[in-house]
């Protein structure tokens, strides 16, 4: 028992370490690749000033140095913490940072809660009646989730139940009044749904739950297709193993074959796959975000990709990459701790 | 490689295919019921893009970017009609043809994509695998960690790089290229690494390095040769997800220029502010276009997967490739380095990384 603890804090220790690298390369390679368009004001600026101030302003923002020098200085800054600030409107990126990362986190977390509850009722079905009807629509259905890019997916929800019917709206995070209202309301969480409730005024956390619906179906059942093919893949592997035979042949129904056994075994990938989720939500929130107009990191971040501001680019970039590397980290952990299948 | 699909997109090693009767056949022979089904509307959804693709100039009505005919302009916004059967864009193009222009474009960038990430990703892996060592270790790190970055992310900025305002056709459709095979070579790398790992603890290898020859011919004579097998599976399953990169890139603004060709991702990303006005025939046709693609590679691959992996195959054909896909990630994602089971099974006992769920499977609860 002893030795198998050291193993595992030993492994999870080594995994803790990896984050360095992991972010210093992330960090790098978008650093240079950034720097290979050119400086950020050039890029920014280039063809709106004259050369001479193009240059004056290089050289007090410090471009007109060594590449190297300006790696060195930006890598001692993200150490401590510091982003930099915006070219295009002067945030400071790590404010950014907060309240857009709010609002992407509430929409994922949405989002998941939409994948949980059409994904895994829906596979643990199509594993329940496996090769019959049940298991080749939902299959289907499955494919077709992943076929189907999350913006047309958006664009359809909103075809359908903002503009011919009406029902929702189709884009931002709440009413403009309601907006104000909350804003109005003092220190904010940037988390809206919060921020409602802390309100207690049921008609503004109505407003803002009807916003979610639309962008948390559309990025919610790309992921519901992951866990549809997930749970149910795994469902049949186990219903395939000993124990479960074992099960069948003590005379234990179908039913709890399926419930018991089966199932709770499939769960545990779930987990795992949720942190390379983490990845995909991320980048697919980039697009659900720019369709529902949703101001998180990528709306936020594609606006400042268009205004080729690389200044801001680079640092929000900077901090997505730690937020992968920490909660592969985190889902790493999780899963050593969760399964004891997993082996140091 | 016995049978190889004829829409399979290139791979290395591809032996010709002049001198077969019909290839693909045996494929299609080697399968059953729903699996042949699905084989067969992958097949027929892939056969009719490619058509569509090469046909473009012929089959489309107008031109991608033509905002008059010879009536005049078109106008915009004008609903599906006998002149334009799908409608106008916002623009005033015609809805229909920059769809099929789009299948070129689609075409393309794959074609491009796939080509490039397996020459750069597959000698890669074989020489990682096969030196070993630090070198190997640096590379997984860094594939590793480009690997865990949000990919579209990773496209758009490379994108961002390499086109630098270039507009012209083949310059866009190059930059679009690039951008996805920079996400893709660390899968490729990743693969092909793991392969080579186990493949070069293989007598043959030891035989090979005995009788004098020199590392590049056992790497790239014995070693590819074998660990090649799995790149028609893997080049048709990234394929859907390079058309998906596409069209996320375009969707962001990021693609293609559209006036250099068409491409579907830009015509969705324009049609969003139509669909509050109840405008659907600009969107909803493109998105079915890439649906239909996506769908139709995804299908090809998942039975190529079935078929040519038979290790991966289930009792009663339950695997499909993207379930063992799935599987693989479920795999790899707390391992570090990453290896294959079958690399594990190589590797010494205390080098062992952890296998999370899937891959202990009769050990389990017992």
């Amino acid at each position: 028992m002893r030795t198998s603890r050291g193993a595992l804090l030993r492994y999870l220790a080594l995994r803790l370490v990896l984050i360095i690298p992991t972010v210093f390369i992330l960090v790098s390679v978008v650093f240079f690749f950034m720097r290979v368009i050119g400086d950020p004001i050039t890029a920014a600026q280039g063809g709106r000033l004259s050369p001479e101030q193009l240059e004056a302003r290089r050289e007090s923002a410090g471009y007109n140095r060594p590449v190297l020098v300006q790696y060195g200085e930006y890598l001692s800054q993200v150490v401590r913490g510091d982003f930099g600030t915006s070219f295009s409107d002067h945030r400071r990126i790590s404010d950014v940072l907060i309240t857009n990362g709010a609002a992407t986190l509430e929409l994922v977390i949405w989002a998941l809660l939409v994948a949980f509850l059409v994904g895994i009722p829906l596979g643990r079905l199509a594993a329940r009646f496996h090769d019959r009807i049940a298991d080749v629509t939902i299959r289907s259905f499955a494919i077709l989730f992943y076929a189907a890019p999350v913006f047309f997916v958006g664009l359809l929800l909103k075809l359908l139940f903002s503009s011919k019917l009406g029902w929702l709206p189709s884009s931002g995070r709440a009413s403009t009044d309601v907006q104000l209202a909350l804003d109005r309301q003092g220190s904010t969480t940037h988390f809206m749904i919060v921020d409602a409730i802390r309100s207690g005024n049921g008609e503004y956390i109505a407003d803002v739950l009807k916003h979610a619906v639309l962008p948390a179906t559309a990025l919610g059942l790309l992921t519901a297709g992951i866990f549809i093919r997930l749970i149910r893949i795994n469902m049949l592997e186990t219903m395939r193993t000993d124990f479960v035979t074992a099960a069948r042949a003590r005379g234990v129904p179908e039913r709890k074959v399926v419930s018991r056994h089966a199932y709770r075994n499939a769960l545990i990938p779930v987990v795992t796959v949720m942190g390379m989720e983490i990845a995909l939500l991320l980048g697919s929130s980039i697009l659900t975000e720019t369709t529902f107009e949703w101001k998180g990191i990528g709306y936020i971040l594609s606006q400042y990709l268009l205004a080729r501001d690389f200044v801001a680019v680079q640092g929000l970039v900077t901090a997505i990459a730690i937020v992968v590397a920490v909660s592969s980290f985190l889902v790493d952990v999780i899963n050593a701790l969760v399964d004891p299948r997993v082996r140091y | 490689m016995a049978v190889l699909d004829p829409t399979s997109v290139p791979a290395v090693r591809t032996p010709p295919r002049a001198g077969r009767k019909i290839p693909g056949l045996a494929l299609i022979r080697s399968t059953h019921g729903l699996q042949r089904a699905m084989l067969l509307i992958g097949i027929g959804l892939i056969a009719f893009f490619v058509v569509v693709a090469l046909l473009a100039d012929v089959i489309a009505p107008y031109s991608f970017n033509a905002i008059r005919g010879p009536d005049g302009l078109f106008g915009t916004q004008l609903p599906p009609s006998s002149a334009h059967l799908l409608g106008t864009t916002v623009g005033g193009m015609d809805v229909l043809s920059r769809i099929i222009f789009g299948a070129r474009t689609a075409v393309l960038v794959v074609l491009l994509a796939t080509a490039m990430s397996i020459v750069v990703g597959v000698p890669l892996g074989v020489f990682s695998g096969y030196v070993g060592g630090w070198v190997d270790r640096v590379f997984v790190l860094v594939t590793d960690a480009l690997y865990a970055f949000p990919s579209l992310l990773m496209a758009i900025i490379v994108s961002v790089m390499v086109s630098r305002g270039q507009s012209s056709a083949f310059g866009g459709i190059f930059a679009a290229s690039v951008s996805i095979t920079v996400v893709f070579v660390p899968k490729y790398f990743r693969v092909i690494r793991n392969a080579t790992m186990s493949a070069k603890a293989e007598p043959y290898v030891d035989a090979a390095r005995v009788a004098g020859a020199r590392p590049a011919r056992i790497m790239f004579g014995h070693i590819l040769a074998n660990v090649s097998q799995s790149l028609p599976v893997l080049a048709t399953l990234n394929a859907s997800e390079a058309i998906l990169t596409l069209a996320g890139l375009g969707f962001l603004g990021f693609g293609i220029e559209p006036t250099a060709a068409a491409e579907w991702g830009y015509d969705l990303n324009k049609a969003l502010s139509d669909v509050t006005n109840g405008i659907w025939w600009t969107g909803v046709f493109p998105g079915i276009a890439i649906v239909l693609i996506v769908a139709g590679v995804a299908l090809v691959g998942e039975s190529l997967n079935d078929v040519l992996n038979p290790l991966l195959r289930t009792r009663g054909g339950a695997t499909t490739a993207d379930e063992a896909e799935l599987e693989a990630m479920v795999r790899s994602v707390a391992t570090q380095p990453t290896m294959t089971d079958t690399a594990r099974a190589h590797a010494p006992p205390s080098e062992q990384s952890p296998a999370p769920p899937s891959s202990d499977k009769e050990g389990d609860e017992r």
